[in-house]
Formats: C-alpha cells, sequence, structure tokens
C-alpha cells in the first residue's frame, strides 16, 4: 500500500500548528484593538445636532459658567440640559433673527422640546452620579476635556470601565481643590499628587476598597 | 476564499453588535425623547395645580420677598453670615456676573456682545433698593432681564442679593465700616483674612 501523505506533509502540519496559534494571536489583537479604538467607544466623534451649538464660543468666548446652563451638576446625578428658556435668556436680543437659531425660537414658540443628540452617553448598567464627582474635586475638564475649546462637542475620552478605573484606583492623580472645579483654564500642579493626597483625605475620598467594588457603579 | 471572509465579517460584526444589549435598557435617561406624547418628550410636567409634598412655599416672605402689604421687605428671611455671603459671591459670578459684571456695573460680556445695557448696582436707585426688591427681580425679571426662577433656587437668589449688597458697599466703606481686627491688619499693610470657603453645598 502506498503512503497517503506525502513526506512534505509533515512540514505543512508543523506549520498549521504555527499558523494556527498566529490567526488566535492575531484575532486577539484585532478584538482588542477594536474595543478601545474610537470607533466603538465613540470618542472625539462629532454628533450631529439640531443647532451647530458651540461651546467654544459660549465658555471659552463669552466666559459663561458650565453651572449657567447645567444648572442641576452639582445636586443630582445628571448635569441638565438646559431647557430652551435658557437660550432664549440671551438670544431674545442676540442674534434674535439669525437663521441658525430658528429652531430654537420655533422651540420657545410652541412649547416643543429640543431634540439634543446626546454625546457622553454611559451604558444603562452603569450608576454614575455627577454630584458626587463634583463635590469631590473631579474637575469638569478631567473628564470631558477643555470644553471651552470645542467648536462642537464631542466626547474627549474613552469612558470605558478602565479609564474610569484608572481614577478610581488613584484619585490623588486627578483631584483638584473644590473652588477649581469649574475652572476651564486650571492647570494641574507641579505636586498634584501630594496636592491629591491633601484632598483626598480633606474631601473624605473613600479609600481603594470601596472605590473599586462592583457594586459602586453596578447597581 | 469569499466563504471564508463573509465568516470573518459576520464574526466582527457580531462581536461589535453584541456589546449594546444591555447598554440601552428599555428605560427612558433623564430628558430622553419619546414618541408616547405629542411634544416629543418623556418628562411630564406636573398637572396643574400639584403641591408636591413639602413644597407648598406658603412662607411669602421667603418665597416673595414681599410683606403682607405687599411691598418688598427690608430684610432677609434668614441670617446672613460670611458662609452665605461667599455661596452668594459664587452663585452671581455665574449667574449674574454674564450682563452685570463681577463687579456690578452692568457691563458683563453678554452686554459687551450686544444685549440690552443691564443695570449698574451701583446706581442711587438701587442702592437705597429694599432687599426684597432685588429678590422679586430675580424671581420675576425686570424689563428686557428674564426671570431666574428655574435656574437659581430660593435661598441662593437671597444669597445673591446679600452680595450684591456687599458689591454696593465696596464702593462706599471707609475704614469706619471695618471691623478692628480688619482695621489693624489693613493698618500693618497685611492682606485680608480669608474667610472659610465652602462654594458647594
Amino acid at each position: 500500500m502506498s503512503q497517503i501523505f506525502p513526506k512534505s506533509a509533515n512540514a505543512a502540519v508543523r506549520s498549521s500548528l504555527f499558523a494556527v496559534l498566529t490567526l488566535v494571536l492575531f484575532l486577539g489583537w484585532v478584538g482588542f484593538t477594536l474595543m478601545r479604538s474610537s470607533w466603538l467607544t465613540k470618542q472625539s466623534e462629532y454628533v450631529e445636532q439640531p443647532i451647530q451649538f458651540s461651546h467654544a464660543h459660549h465658555v471659552g468666548g463669552i466666559g459663561l459658567d458650565c453651572r449657567y446652563c447645567h444648572t442641576s451638576v452639582e445636586k443630582s446625578s445628571f448635569a441638565g440640559i438646559p431647557p430652551t428658556k435658557t437660550c432664549i435668556n440671551c438670544h431674545s436680543q442676540i442674534w434674535a433673527t439669525a437663521p441658525i437659531l430658528e429652531p430654537v425660537r420655533a422651540s420657545f414658540r410652541d412649547d416643543t422640546p429640543m431634540k439634543w443628540k446626546r454625546v457622553t452617553d454611559l451604558p444603562d448598567f452603569v450608576y454614575f452620579n455627577h454630584q458626587i464627582h463634583v463635590k469631590q474635586g473631579v474637575g469638569c475638564a478631567t473628564c470631558h476635556g477643555p470644553v471651552d475649546k470645542m467648536p462642537l462637542i464631542t466626547q474627549a475620552t474613552s469612558m470605558q470601565m478602565e479609564w474610569c478605573l484608572a481614577c478610581h484606583r488613584e484619585p490623588e492623580k486627578f483631584l483638584r481643590p473644590r473652588a477649581e472645579v469649574f475652572n476651564m483654564a486650571y492647570e494641574a500642579p507641579a505636586n498634584q499628587i501630594e496636592l491629591g493626597l491633601r484632598l483626598k483625605k480633606e474631601y473624605n475620598v473613600a479609600g481603594i476598597e470601596h472605590m473599586t467594588s462592583c457594586s459602586v457603579c453596578h447597581r | 476564499m469569499g466563504r471564508w471572509t463573509a465568516a470573518l465579517g459576520v464574526l466582527l460584526l457580531t462581536a461589535a453588535g453584541c456589546r449594546q444589549d444591555m447598554h440601552d435598557a428599555p428605560r427612558y435617561d433623564p430628558l430622553e425623547a419619546s414618541d408616547l406624547f405629542t411634544n416629543g418628550s418623556s418628562v411630564r410636567p406636573l398637572v396643574p395645580g400639584t403641591v408636591p409634598r413639602g413644597q407648598l412655599n406658603d412662607d411669602a416672605f421667603l418665597h416673595t420677598g414681599k410683606g403682607p402689604d405687599g411691598l418688598p421687605v427690608t430684610a432677609f428671611p434668614f441670617a446672613i453670615t460670611h458662609v452665605e455671603l461667599d455661596r452668594g459671591q459664587d452663585r452671581y459670578n455665574v449667574y449674574c456676573a454674564p450682563c452685570h459684571g463681577r463687579t456690578g456695573e452692568g457691563n458683563g460680556m453678554v452686554v459687551q456682545r450686544g444685549y440690552r445695557q443691564a443695570q449698574s448696582m451701583h446706581i442711587d436707585r438701587l442702592k437705597l433698593a429694599p432687599v426684597g426688591y432685588f429678590y422679586d427681580v430675580i424671581t420675576n425679571g425686570f424689563g428686557v432681564m428674564p426671570d431666574y426662577r428655574t435656574q437659581i433656587p430660593v435661598e441662593d437668589r437671597w444669597k445673591i442679593v446679600a452680595y450684591v449688597r456687599a458689591l454696593q458697599l465696596s464702593r462706599t466703606a471707609t475704614t469706619a465700616d471695618m471691623p478692628a481686627d480688619a482695621l489693624a491688619r489693613l493698618l500693618k499693610g497685611e492682606p485680608a483674612a480669608k474667610a472659610p470657603v465652602e462654594i458647594h453645598r
């Protein structure tokens, strides 16, 4: 009986073992890269809004404080999207006839809410509370980026769990004095770690056991 | 070959798609849109006449700034200490300074960009106006100034009024108005003592 496989089949078998291993590693790499890519995290992605609202103009140019519009950020889990009335506070007189602002005027006239698209949207199985973060000295810009320089708003960070945990594990790297939370021009001092550790103690920030416990965010 | 490419494509699409299942639970996020109601909002306004428990707001002094005679009150409904004043300064800078300016001269950035001239806090009429008057203006607006009742809670409005009083005083205060210890520091050329600042409550 003749041999079914030629002698060269040995080499093919050996190399196929290597190829399978390479393929598995490659697919793993593709998976991990995809999971962290902005394609999935939506980081830095523009979202089409009913009006091209510019935070750069309102915050950077006019100097409005975040809380002028996002009134509930200090006392609620939700920072709050301003009602159309807040826009009309100024735009009843400024750019009052500008065509670009017609959707705002129509919304005010007809008592129909503006349909702003959500830019930063955490998964529904994550409990996030703005109030506690503001109170513990996490600056707006720490998570939302330099909003005062964003003509169109984008999600500034990945908002993935590893990103949350980076701060929950070592809050001292990011904390700032409460009075500076809404200051968009704030820059971390050279002795950030020293300051952060002091603030952590002063503001009674919980220890790592609590801060990295599942039920802090998944409740 | 085509079959393998297709299989890989399906695998990738599945991997990408499966993360969305529990990301968007079948419930409304705050202010999420809904096609259930005609104005497209999932948030429902209160039925007219509804009084949430504990929010009857029947303390006319606190909530309207007017006395039984309908005239603006001349006193604050609660004690004003440095803590209230600091809170007032913080809120003034957020909600009032855009038009009235940080010093109260009515030259805020929004005015500089074309809004009707905001009133200066340093004119005689406003220096003589009772505190209840300022509270009423914040609550109901005045002239082209919109009302701020939804943006600023009741207590904060009073604290802002207290800070406006401080701004007014700052223009005409003399050393005779200063507490003895503050005056002593001033005469020695030392900086003013910083009050304990608690901005968020």
